[in-house]
């Protein structure tokens, strides 16, 4: 009975406060075991957003495609851009865009902020980043719809190049995540982070091809939309999509790079900064 | 270490009954409190601003030793800013020691906010589910114990109907029983027995009872000294940080109002 006893308190604790792999790994590990909370989590988002509001699934859909009528108008006859599958440049770009900016700020005000539930039931933290980012994801799946629809009717031939799409949306999710935990980090540290972020996020949309075509822009301003990341993530999404080709393998490449890195340095940042949180008051 | 209640209760395939449920060592707990509003990236960029905020530390516990047995139940006692509430995050894993090592088996359930999670909009399922997983549940698991749910909440036909529809007892009810559907192994307690009606307190009461049987530890945090003697075989006093005296229920609470008192 003794060596029983011995044996069993050699087994290690299911929490111990002094085993700490690398936080990353740990998050990681974490996350896993709650993967049915992130899924609940979804869910409720999706439900509660569409439960009351009066047009439902539709409000996601038709909010871009109204910004994509104004602006074609706009762009057609006052800047007289001749290319008639102009719209739905258009309304890809910005769906794409769209989904970058608002995960990236809804996530960093909640993983700033917390919640009082933090304080009483335990949670990887990241479960509602993740949760958030799924949410992004699903919105912009469900908004591709009216993208689809709009190519068909302005007559843009479809291919077997779509599958790349996936791809771009993988790598802007990735980055989204990186750009949302890193200031989320630094929206602790600073006040004015999330207010600055708004301020930079309006001149960082006018430097990647959202609303204009690449090639209004003069020969010796191309390197500030080449160097940006987001001219990449759209690209590899509007390429397979509007002109049935396969984005460019140096570009992709340098996408996936980019997402990767981003994506690792904001986990970085916010793992090994989660614990330090729950002591500032 | 193990109360005679709990080697009473507990079935002998029960193996983790031989050691401490919780383990805290030499623990020391430091907040970090902003006397400033944090300053402004801008003004750091621009070098007007030195690195790091005005910060105050405050040292809420200081060298805490404790072992719980599985199955024991301890009664958390002592004044307003003793360091109660955090020896109870502490167990809860949402804060880690400053100092020290804390050391937990098994699932620890908060009973301390119950309703925090749900969400007005969502049906009684739906919250459900999400109350279950947020207590880190798999899904299949709570699936295979919602007819007792409802049943122990007693909402019937309102499962599918959306929560703001409830009354308030019931939501409370639905809280306590997601919260103990399934068997935790560590329950913690910070006054949260003092709402809904006598039945429902009996009720809950019971429960509690239910799982302590089946080998549960309980961690009681409460200014009611009637009720730490009541559910408590051994307390603990906190004072400024520090463990003040632990025993039997009966003599920690009388030192302590006895000193009151005085």
């Amino acid at each position: 009975m003794k060596r029983t006893a011995d044996a069993l308190d050699a087994r290690e604790y299911d929490y111990d406060s002094a085993r700490r792999r690398s936080p990353m790994v740990e998050e990681v590990v974490e996350l896993r075991r709650y993967r049915d909370l992130v899924r609940q989590l979804v869910t409720r988002n999706i439900k509660v957003r569409y439960q009351h509001s009066v047009l439902g699934v539709g409000w996601s859909v038709l909010s871009p495609l109204l910004t994509t009528a104004v602006l074609s108008l706009v762009f057609l006859t006052l800047f007289r851009q001749t290319a008639p599958d102009y719209p739905a440049y258009l309304l890809s770009g910005l769906l794409l865009w769209n989904f970058f900016i608002q995960t990236t700020s809804t996530m960093a005000v909640e993983m700033a902020g917390g919640t009082d539930l933090w304080k009483r039931v335990y949670t990887p933290r990241t479960v509602y980043a993740i949760a958030t980012l799924a949410t992004g994801v699903v919105h912009l799946v469900l908004a591709m719809v009216p993208l689809v629809a709009l190519m068909l009717w302005l007559g843009i031939p479809t291919g077997a190049a779509w599958i790349a799409a996936p791809f771009a949306i993988v790598c802007v999710a990735l980055f989204a995540l990186g750009v949302g935990l890193t200031l989320a980090v630094l929206a602790v540290r600073f006040r004015d982070v999330l207010d600055l972020y708004q301020v930079v996020a309006g001149a960082w949309m006018y430097l990647t091809p959202v609303i204009y075509p690449r090639s209004i822009v003069p020969e010796r301003y191309q390197w500030l939309l080449a160097l940006n990341p987001m001219t990449w993530f759209i690209e590899c999404f509007r390429l397979p999509l509007l002109e049935n080709t396969m984005p460019d393998p140096v570009m992709a490449g340098l996408a996936l790079t980019a997402a990767l890195g981003t994506a690792g340095l904001g986990w970085w940042a916010f793992t090994r900064s989660a614990d330090d949180l729950a002591t500032r008051l | 270490m193990i109360s005679p209640r709990a080697s009473e209760a507990v079935p002998a395939t029960t193996v983790r009954a031989t050691r401490p449920a919780v383990v805290i060592d030499d623990v020391s707990v430091c907040y970090r409190l902003r006397r400033e509003p944090p300053g402004s990236l801008r003004a750091y960029l621009l070098g007007r601003q030195r690195t790091g905020d005005a910060i105050v530390e405050h040292e809420a516990l200081r060298g805490v030793s404790l072992a719980i047995a599985a199955g024991e139940s301890l009664g958390i006692i002592g004044s307003n800013g003793s360091g109660k509430t955090t020896l109870l995050r502490l167990i809860a894993r949402v804060l880690r020691p400053t100092r020290g090592r804390v050391r937990v088996d098994g699932r620890v359930v908060p009973l301390l906010d119950l309703v925090g999670g749900f969400h007005p909009e969502l049906s009684g399922r739906d919250n459900i589910l999400l109350n279950g997983t947020l207590f880190g549940l798999a899904r299949r698991d709570i699936d295979a114990r919602l007819d007792r749910i409802v049943d122990f909440a007693e909402i019937g036909g309102f499962i599918d109907a959306p929560l703001r529809t409830y009354s308030a007892g019931m939501v409370l009810r639905l809280g306590f029983a997601v919260a103990t559907a399934t068997e935790p192994d560590v329950l913690v307690i910070d006054e949260a027995l003092g709402v809904g009606d006598e039945r429902f307190q009996r009720k809950c009461a019971a429960r509690i009872d239910d799982l302590r049987r089946h080998g549960a530890t309980f961690v009681l945090v409460s200014h009611d000294l009637h009720s730490i003697r009541r559910l408590c075989s051994r307390a603990l006093w906190l004072d400024a940080g520090q463990i003040r005296a632990s025993g039997p229920a009966a003599e920690v609470t009388g030192a302590y109002l006895a000193e009151h008192d005085a």
